[in-house]
């Protein structure tokens, strides 16, 4: 059974934050999820993924965040509690139908859950999507620990459907990917199945209908102001005359420091759990008898300019600083050490942080950047491109483990910028210059938003080379199935849609399919696409060697090492494709047997044919 | 419930890999299970692809999960050159604990840069911090029998340090009940050796 069904409420279990959030909506009879994975909220999907296994729950990995929201939205109206998780920039992609689907609300319960990475842990922006509740009008939980995250997203599915709108649950790293104590509730029935009762002068949005629609929504809006003035997730903490307001993770720090400085008794702090709409009369509650007022809360200045805005409305004349005390800035995460420091600073405490270990001495030190994997796939793709464009054409790529390929000595990627742009991209780079333009993206993410560009590029005749890269999964946030993999690999009888197929589909003409490890067929392609007039596709199929070790398919082939005596020191196998698996001993190239998997790739780059499989 | 202790601020380092996230996870699901306190916080995602991957322990009267410049009661690193690197979220009370044997970097390997001597950087440490504890951390692992149980050698050491207040028996058992079961008999022993080492150098 999983750990997240065990039914013993009461229980305290150490839990990740992600499934913290789980076994909340499990509590809250949950019965269908959808997604699409990203870090830091893949781990919600995970059990969802796992437990749909054996029980009635419905979840299912969705292509891209839109469809997962879309999915999601009309199992909700239709009447079930539905959840759909996904990144930051997921909701980007998913915005379309939040911004509508407030306008319809749903009929049951249904709570996004956002996670937004402050300091770019592994995204391409630091975004902060508070401003989506604020866009969106829609009510947002932001949870303080392992222990609310599971408690407020039972609350957050109680609130949507006293509302009837979708609730917006947000984390941060820092909280989806931090154990801690909770203890667990109630497990609750799940109703599976519905009937949808048809209002189509409410759920079918012409502009008669949403004009409406919209003053519905705004009368919803006043409610939720009323119930987030009302909730114990809004809370006032102490009564000293000095403010502090802090929401999510940023709260502990305040604690913490609150503490380590002694001056408990000097403070008030307002938790902002509920953090929107904003509990304006609690603010100004808040406000009123204070000195001044800090406001601690990661990236944009969202709670500070609105205290402001409330304040001047109310007259009160108080200084509400936040950004620019001390370290606290727009930009990465805090830390409980700067937070500390701008509350002694802003406060006038004295306070001298600890000294850190003097390092000055030290040489400088090796870096040691994320790399691709030894006997990676795409390291061989990559350099049969290379080997065949050059320098000088430009790489689009995309966002997945083969976005390391931009590492020297590959140097393959020049642009990213969100999921699917390097096709849509390549459209611009190739029309705009006369370089030649080859283009990377994984298979999921090709299922993800790569089939709209390349459809564009059929239709509008633009010339140049997209390199799929397909690796059997979703590998760089955990592998996660998507459209195109083997169901023998998920354990589900579910249809496998085809790469290539949905490929000749959109209308090109020139594909060619290869394997990687074959270094030599894999260059006549793509030398034949480069030379081919129109657009070409290569679709490079191997899997993700963690994937296949963890489904029992590894390769069976044995490690290679370099024999001395023909070695001759070129070191085109380090120099060219550099993969971990290889390390210098003095001057010469030696392979790791322990993390060589026998892909071959650096024995067909040898000149002197000198790298050869370890025997017996 | 224990919930008076002194703050505890443990920091782990390693690489991708090396297996960092599961010692920390034991670590806190033990102190869980002695009603200690407990926060533990993970970096997943990209930097798992071979890169440095930290996580945080923190016990006791604390409620943030991570750890600031200068702030680690106690660092647990896999690797002695991500010691040296980490080593400005210690200060001269930490007890720094590492394993002394280097898995070099790609970039040492490319010419881009040179690793540290690891003896020469040891001492500077070890003059700098309250206590440092230096153990031959793979070679152990080889002889409990499995490479890949570095991170139980290392939990075996932190453990075996009397730093932390979860005892040899409470990790064990949450070796046994947390850990697959092919591996349980070498994890247990890698633990054994990490912490014997330990106490022989404390």
């Amino acid at each position: 059974m999983h750990k997240l069904l065990t039914d013993s409420p009461g229980t305290e279990m150490l839990l990740l934050g992600n499934e913290a959030i789980a076994r909340g909506a499990l509590e809250a009879g949950l019965a269908f999820a959808t997604c699409y994975p990203g870090t830091p909220s893949s781990e919600i999907p995970e059990q969802f993924f796992a437990i749909s296994k054996e029980t009635d729950l419905y979840f299912e990995y969705s292509t891209n965040e839109k469809v997962a929201m879309e999915v999601a939205a009309g199992a909700a109206i239709s009447g079930l509690r539905t959840m759909v998780t996904m990144k930051h920039v997921g909701l980007n992609v998913a915005a379309d139908p939040l911004m509508t689907l407030a306008y319809t609300g749903v009929e049951a319960g249904m709570v996004i859950v956002n996670a937004d990475d402050p300091y770019l842990f592994s995204s391409q922006n630091e975004q902060d999507n508070r401003y989506y509740a604020r866009l969106s009008s829609l009510p947002m939980l932001e949870p303080t620990n392992t222990q609310e995250m599971k408690d407020w997203t039972k609350a957050a599915f109680e609130l949507s459907e006293e509302l009837k709108l979708p609730v917006i649950l947000r984390t941060t790293t820092r909280l989806a990917h931090v154990r801690g104590g909770v203890k667990l509730g109630e497990l609750q029935p799940r109703k599976v199945k519905t009937t949808f009762k048809k209002d189509p002068f409410h759920y079918v949005c012409v502009p008669a209908v949403s004009r409406e629609l919209h003053k519905l929504l705004l009368r919803k809006y006043d409610q939720a102001v009323e119930k987030s003035e009302n909730s114990p997730m809004n809370e006032i903490i102490g009564n000293g005359p000095w403010g502090i307001v802090a929401n999510g993770v940023s709260v502990n720090y305040v604690m913490d420091a609150v503490s380590d400085l002694g001056i408990e008794d000097k403070v008030s702090i307002l938790k902002l759990g509920f953090s929107y709409p904003m509990p304006r009369d609690l603010c100004v509650r808040f406000m009123e008898p204070l000195e001044k007022v800090l406001v601690v809360e990661e990236l944009e200045p969202v709670v500070e300019h609105e205290l402001k805005t409330i304040a001047q409305e109310t007259g009160l004349t108080l200084e509400i600083k936040g950004k620019g005390v001390g370290e606290l800035s727009r930009l990465f995460e805090y830390n409980p050490g700067m937070v500390r420091k701008g509350i002694a600073e802003y406060f006038e405490i004295d306070y001298k942080a600890p000294l850190p270990v003097d390092t000055s001495d030290f040489p400088a030190l090796p870096g040691r950047p994320p790399n691709l994997c030894a006997g990676c796939p795409h390291r061989a793709t990559f350099y049969a491109v290379k080997q065949v464009y050059g320098t000088d054409a430009i790489h689009p790529t995309d966002i997945g483990c083969y976005t390391l390929g931009l590492l020297p000595p590959l140097s393959m990627g020049d642009l990213v910028i969100c999921m699917g742009s390097s096709v849509s991209s390549s459209c611009g780079f190739s029309r705009a210059t006369d370089q030649k333009v080859a283009s990377f993206i994984g298979d999921s993410t090709f299922f993800h938003s790569g089939i709209t560009g390349l459809v564009n590029a059929v239709h509008n005749n633009h010339k140049f080379t997209l390199v799929i890269m397909d690796n059997g999964t979703t590998a760089m946030t955990g592998h996660q199935p998507h459209p195109g993999v083997e169901p023998e690999t998920t354990g589900l009888d579910l249809p496998k849609v085809s790469v290539e197929d949905v490929v000749r589909g959109c209308g090109v003409k020139d594909v060619h399919v290869v394997r990687p490890y074959n270094l030599k067929k894999t260059i006549e392609a793509v030398r034949a696409s480069m030379e081919y007039d129109g657009l070409s596709v290569i679709v490079s199929k191997e899997y993700c060697p963690l994937f296949a070790r963890r489904i029992g398919k590894a390769r069976k082939a044995r490690p290679f090492y370099v024999n001395l005596d023909k070695c001759k020191n070129h070191r085109d196998c380090i120099n060219l494709l550099a993969c971990p698996a290889m390390f210098l001993e003095g001057e010469q190239v030696h392979i790791d047997k322990n993390l060589c998997i026998g892909c071959t790739v650096c024995a067909q780059v040898c000149p002197e044919n000198a790298i050869m499989p370890l025997k017996g | 419930m224990e919930e008076s202790m002194e703050t505890g601020r443990c920091l782990f380092v390693g690489v991708g890999g090396q297996g960092n996230l599961l010692a920390s996870n034991l670590l806190g699901q033990a102190a869980l299970s002695m009603g200690i306190h407990v926060v533990v916080s993970e970096i997943h995602g990209m930097a798992q692809r071979g890169g440095v991957v930290e996580s945080a322990v923190l016990m006791g009267n604390v409620k943030s999960p991570i750890i600031s410049n200068a702030e680690a009661d106690i660092l647990v690193s896999f690797e002695p050159l991500e010691t040296m690197r980490i080593l400005g979220k210690c200060n001269k009370k930490t007890l720094v604990i590492t394993n002394a044997q280097p898995l070099p970097p790609f970039t040492v390997s490319l010419g881009q840069g040179v690793y540290p001597p690891v003896e020469e950087m040891l001492e500077k440490i070890k003059t700098r911090v309250e206590k440092l504890i230096a153990l031959r951390g793979n070679d152990l692992a080889e002889e409990a029998g499995n490479p890949l149980s570095l991170n139980m050698v290392m939990l075996g050491a932190l453990i075996g340090s009397g730093a932390v207040p979860v005892t040899e028996d409470v990790m064990k058992e949450t070796i046994s009940t947390s850990t697959k079961k092919a591996f349980l008999e070498s994890n247990l022993k890698a633990f054994d050796l990490g912490a014997q080492a330990s106490k022989k150098l404390s």
